[in-house]
């Protein structure tokens, strides 16, 4: 096994995901399977290799330090599910 | 011949004659997908109103003659996938389905500033995940060859119409062959150009260092204009790169001698469908009587690419669609507290396929695997990316089928996600790379269904593979088969 | 048994950019909840992060000012977590490659010095403000503040008492301010500071057990919650008791720290490389255009005022405190050269001027509420005896309301001092005839009332007599007459 039940639902914790138990069992099969042919990846030799995260070899963009403001809070609020005043309007949060 | 089934360039052509004009046209395109796409859902949304109003300022321009920017007139479909400012978003996502965007993405406003009329948001796979269309939590989109068959994905709405004539040309977004994959499954051409050739600003994140924007088109010239109309730095995307942009469509007709073609003998293996392997060997022998010396290649570490796209694509998902929390923007579920709401939100909001890959990604990267899972991947990607640099030493384009089968039937391949995953075989690597890739209709298998091959080009070099697959087009008909609806 | 105390300080200084650290709004304080905002620092679906250059000078600056390893080759990532002031679901930081590194500040507390080493210093984006209501089951958010740019600048845990630390902290800031890469108000929340405390036996070299302290907004709350927390652990060890490694707030009004409810989640960030942002690679020619452009700091600035001008190290320590006010010490020393009456003046009047009109809120004071001319050119009448000192407090409220040179106002208001001594025995005279009893009982030896008939002659010329001339006259007077 790759993955448990129990590590399924710690991933689900940490990712936000309310799962029920009959998508915990799905997924704990599923993702064995997917895991379990990642296993792939320990053949090549890797030791030396660098990692890549961009495919492009680019360094440094910039932009200068300039304020660039269209004003449109009604319209980025808009979508809010709820509001009030100005403010985004969430459920409690408990510190 | 309808105006809705001319192509691009053909368009353009009777626009700037003035033989025919924007409104007609696109009354013309409205009224072909009035006709077909009860059958094969390709769009999620139409913009009718504000197409024919468009159409009309077209018109206007067309009229006063003087200097019209290249795509004046001409209707295109864009994937749903595309922020547009005040049209609806959605990403083919219940967590987005109330969405309507503030502001408009690079691409689609240059292809608004080039001309184009926007008909509307075409369907796909939610969040780009998927290699069929079957995962839109809206509804699923048929291959218009064969409405029993999935029309490939992720962007497979803008495949269905643009081989269904129910636009002129649409954009995709290419993460592991969301472009070229259903390109090939419906008879068109794709291209997924160099990573950070076309802005990423305005595209809703899949997986960021993979994804990238391409037109899918009815043939090669179509697909040159397209990429000329978005290709080019942005100073709102880092990683676009500033390299010059050439004029792609006028520069088609260099012919193909003394190029090198390579052939992967990896990509030639038991497995592939015999009639796709028969049709791009064809392909490839075309290609040697026109002039091109065909070398052999090797992408060892191909095998790969799978695992490795799957671990980088869900890690980087799955922090690109943490910002789908229900707080801002999109659906919000009713709970009782905050964490529950996070929780049920995105347990409702978002769908099966999306959730696994959420649940792998953020695994791959969690405490105690990230060495193994996500590290490991993106060494082996520099191994991939090397061999294709290897390979490049020897040949200008390589030459590939786009997939291993022809389309598949619907609802084939959902039970077992692994195997959904390994129909991009072909068409990964060359994201995992950043390189770009084009598909186009190379033939057709005995159940008439599309066949595509794919060509492969160093970086930014999107103008020889145009001229290769232009080449092809211009010594073959494949491309001039509609399908019967 | 005797413990030793280990202290680490994570800051967080919000860099004084006009606009943020990923897109255009600006940074500005006090605008209406959400309006400095924009698809972007909103997190919008399709957005993308492009980095302002100034955030990466400033930085550096803070770098080579603390005396850190620029690295040469720096990169973003991801620090994922939820929460409803983060939009995107992640915070854009550094993790595996900051871009300082190394660094040390030194300080002085009880007159010794004491290197502090920096571990790090990385650039990162703040995430906005929430705002619990009292009442009802909701909270708000506003994102305002959501992608201005902040440097975290994290100690070793090299600081062994409050003091230390609260030490360490002023230097900090003072170095951010002289750079002006920060304003370094903890109470408005731009310089904020995180403690991690724990005891152990003196002689030690193992750690305790680590707690981080979180909520402290002043230095003075610094202090007392760093010295309450050792002693919350002292008793809790000395009594037998067990330390748990968690965070605790410290309640101000209380004077207590107490333990945050443990997050639901346990906390596991999964960084890795922001694949939007393209690593940031720094040259010499980059880093030897910042170097060349940082001022003389804090440090060096206090032992060359105490060289240079002679100067005690509590005054030097005073004035050099901000840059402005060195600055200022400075100009004024240029116009007159007599550092110590400058000084005297700066710490003491100029000083609670500046707490009473609140101008120490701003990070440079623009508008000196007496120019450093004036004040030099007042000093100056002082020690060539135009005015006396007691005059000279008179002038200085003057050109407090007046802004008018001391000499106008002197020479205005005929507030020169007298010195010459014909004018002066006049007056003498009149005193000693109007005082005639006070004169015959000095004469007899009563040497305590020659202070009487000095303020009597200084009241007689309205104090404008110069008060040496008096005292050599008047003595003179008494004993020959």
């Amino acid at each position: 096994m790759k993955i448990t039940r129990e590590e399924v639902r710690r991933v689900a914790l940490l990712a936000r995901l309310q799962l029920t138990p009959e998508e915990e069992e799905l997924l704990t099969g599923q993702l064995d399977a997917i895991l379990s042919y990642m296993e792939t990846l320990d053949r090549p030799d890797t030791e030396k290799v660098e990692p890549l995260a961009h495919a492009v070899d680019l360094v440094n963009a910039f932009r200068e330090d300039r304020v660039v403001h269209e004003p449109q809070a009604e319209e980025l609020l808009a979508n809010a599910p709820a509001k009030e005043n100005s403010f985004f309007k969430v459920p409690k949060i408990i510190e | 011949m309808s105006h809705y089934a001319l192509t691009l360039h053909e368009l353009a052509a009777k626009l700037s004659r003035r033989e025919i004009s924007s409104v007609e046209v696109t009354e013309s395109v409205f009224g072909r997908i009035a006709a077909t796409d009860e059958r094969l859902h390709s769009y999620l949304a139409l913009c009718r109103e504000s197409a024919l109003q468009e159409a009309r300022q077209a018109d206007e321009r067309l009229k006063s003659g003087g200097d019209c920017p290249p795509l004046t007139g001409v209707p295109v479909a864009l994937k749903d996938i595309f922020i547009t400012r005040n049209v609806p978003t959605t990403c083919a996502s219940k967590i987005l389905g109330n969405f309507v965007p503030p502001y408009d993405g690079t691409a689609v406003r240059k292809i608004k500033e080039s001309g184009a009329v926007i008909l509307g948001k075409t369907n796909m796979d939610e969040f780009a995940m998927g290699s069929s269309t079957e995962n839109s939590a809206f509804v699923v989109t048929r291959n218009p060859w064969d409405t029993e068959r999935v029309p490939g994905g992720s962007s497979g709405g803008s495949a269905s119409a643009v081989a269904a004539d129910q636009c002129i040309a649409a954009l995709g977004t290419d993460t592991g062959g969301s472009i070229r994959q259903p390109a090939a499954c419906c008879g068109i051409v794709g291209l997924k150009p160099t990573y950070g050739r076309v802005s990423r600003y305005g595209v809703i994140a899949f997986a960021s260092s993979l994804d990238q924007v391409g037109p899918m088109t009815k043939d090669v010239t179509d697909c040159a204009l397209m990429l000329e109309a978005v290709a080019g730095k942005d100073p709102c995307d880092s990683t676009s790169v500033d390299v010059p942009v050439p004029a792609y469509a006028s520069q088609l007709h260099g012919g193909v001698k003394g190029l090198r073609l390579g052939m992967p003998k990896e990509y030639f293996i038991p497995g592939i469908q015999a009639e796709v392997e028969k049709s791009v060997k064809d392909a490839i022998r075309l290609l040697e009587k026109n002039g091109v010396e065909v070398v052999e290649v090797s992408l060892p570490h191909s095998e790969y690419a799978v695992a490795v796209y799957y671990i980088i694509a869900t890690a980087e998902a799955s922090s690109n669609l943490a910002r789908y929390d229900g707080m801002k923007y999109g659906y919000r579920a009713p709970a009782k507290d905050l964490t529950e709401t996070y929780m049920r939100t995105r347990q409702e909001g978002f769908g099966p396929e999306v959730k696994r890959r959420i649940m792998l990604g953020t695994y791959a990267l969690s405490a105690g695997y990230y060495d193994a899972y996500y590290l490991k991947a993106q060494k082996v990607r520099t191994l991939i990316k090397r061999d294709f640099e290897a390979a490049f030493r020897k040949c200008d384009v390589i030459i590939t089928p786009t997939t291993p089968t022809t389309a598949f039937k619907i609802g084939e391949k959902t039970q077992d996600p692994l195997q959904m995953y390994l129909s991009d075989i072909f068409t990964i690597s060359v994201n995992l790379a950043g390189l770009p890739g084009l598909s186009l209709p190379c033939g057709f298998d005995g159940n008439g269904l599309p066949i595509g091959m794919q060509i492969i080009g160093k970086h930014f070099d999107e103008a020889t593979i145009l001229r290769v697959a232009y080449a092809y087009e211009q010594a073959t008909e494949w491309h001039k088969r509609k399908p019967k609806l | 048994m005797a413990f030793e105390p280990v202290i680490g300080l994570e800051v967080h200084a919000q860099l004084l950019t006009e606009s943020k650290i990923f897109c255009g709004c600006s940074t500005r304080f006090g605008e209406a909840p959400n309006h400095n905002t924009c698809p972007v620092c909103m997190g919008f679906p399709g957005v993308l992060p492009v980095l302002n250059k100034k955030v990466v000078e400033f930085a550096i600056r803070a770098g080579l000012a603390t005396h850190c390893e620029i690295a040469r080759y720096s990169q973003w990532a991801r620090k994922n977590y939820f929460y409803p002031d983060l939009p995107k679901g992640y915070q854009i930081s550094q993790y595996e490659l900051p871009l300082c590194r190394n660094g040390f500040i030194e300080i002085e507390t009880g007159g010794a010095k004491k290197k502090i080493r920096l571990t790090r210093i990385h650039m990162e984006e703040d995430a906005g403000k929430n705002i619990h209501e009292a009442r009802g089951d909701f909270s708000l958010v506003d994102l305002n503040r959501t992608g201005v740019p902040l440097v975290e600048i994290v100690s070793e845990p090299d600081m062994r008492s409050a003091e230390e630390a609260s030490a360490y902290l002023k230097s900090l800031r003072a170095i951010l301010q002289y750079l002006e890469v920060c304003d370094g108000n903890m109470e408005e929340g731009s310089f904020r500071c995180d403690a991690n405390v724990s005891v152990r036996p003196a002689g030690s070299s193992e750690f305790g057990t680590k707690v981080e302290i979180k909520n402290m907004n002043s230095f003075k709350a610094v202090e007392k919650a760093i010295a309450h927390e050792i002693e919350r652990q002292i008793a809790t060890l000395s009594e037998g008791g067990k330390l748990v490694q968690e965070t605790r707030l410290w309640d101000a009004e209380r004077e207590v720290t107490r333990s945050m409810r443990s997050k639901e989640a346990a906390h596991d960030y999964r960084y890795f490389p922001d694949p939007d942002l393209l690593p940031l690679v720094v040259d010499d020619k980059w880093i030897g255009e910042i170097q060349a452009s940082l001022p003389e700091l804090p440090e060096a600035r206090k032992a060359r005022f105490i060289a240079e001008y002679n100067l005690p190290p509590y005054d030097a320590e005073l004035l050099t405190s901000r840059r402005d006010v060195a600055d200022y010490f400075e100009r004024a020393v240029k116009t007159h050269a007599n550092p110590k009456a400058l000084s005297n003046w700066v710490m003491g009047d100029l000083f609670r001027v500046i707490k009473e009109r609140r101008l120490d809120n701003a990070l440079r004071i623009a508008d000196w509420p007496v120019p450093p001319e004036y004040l030099a050119a007042m000093v100056k009448m002082i020690d060539e005896g135009k005015i006396s000192g007691k005059i000279a407090k008179n002038v200085f409220e003057q050109m407090l309301e007046r802004s008018e040179p001391p000499e106008k106002i002197v020479r205005d208001q005929g507030l020169e001092q007298v010195s010459d001594v014909s004018g002066i025995e006049k007056a003498i005279a009149e005193v000693l005839t109007a005082n005639a009893q006070q004169a015959a009982d000095y004469r007899a030896g009563n040497e305590k009332i020659f202070g009487f008939l000095v303020g009597q002659v200084m009241k007689a010329t309205r104090g404008k007599a110069n008060p040496q001339v008096v005292n050599e006259v008047l003595k003179k007077k008494l004993e020959t007459t």
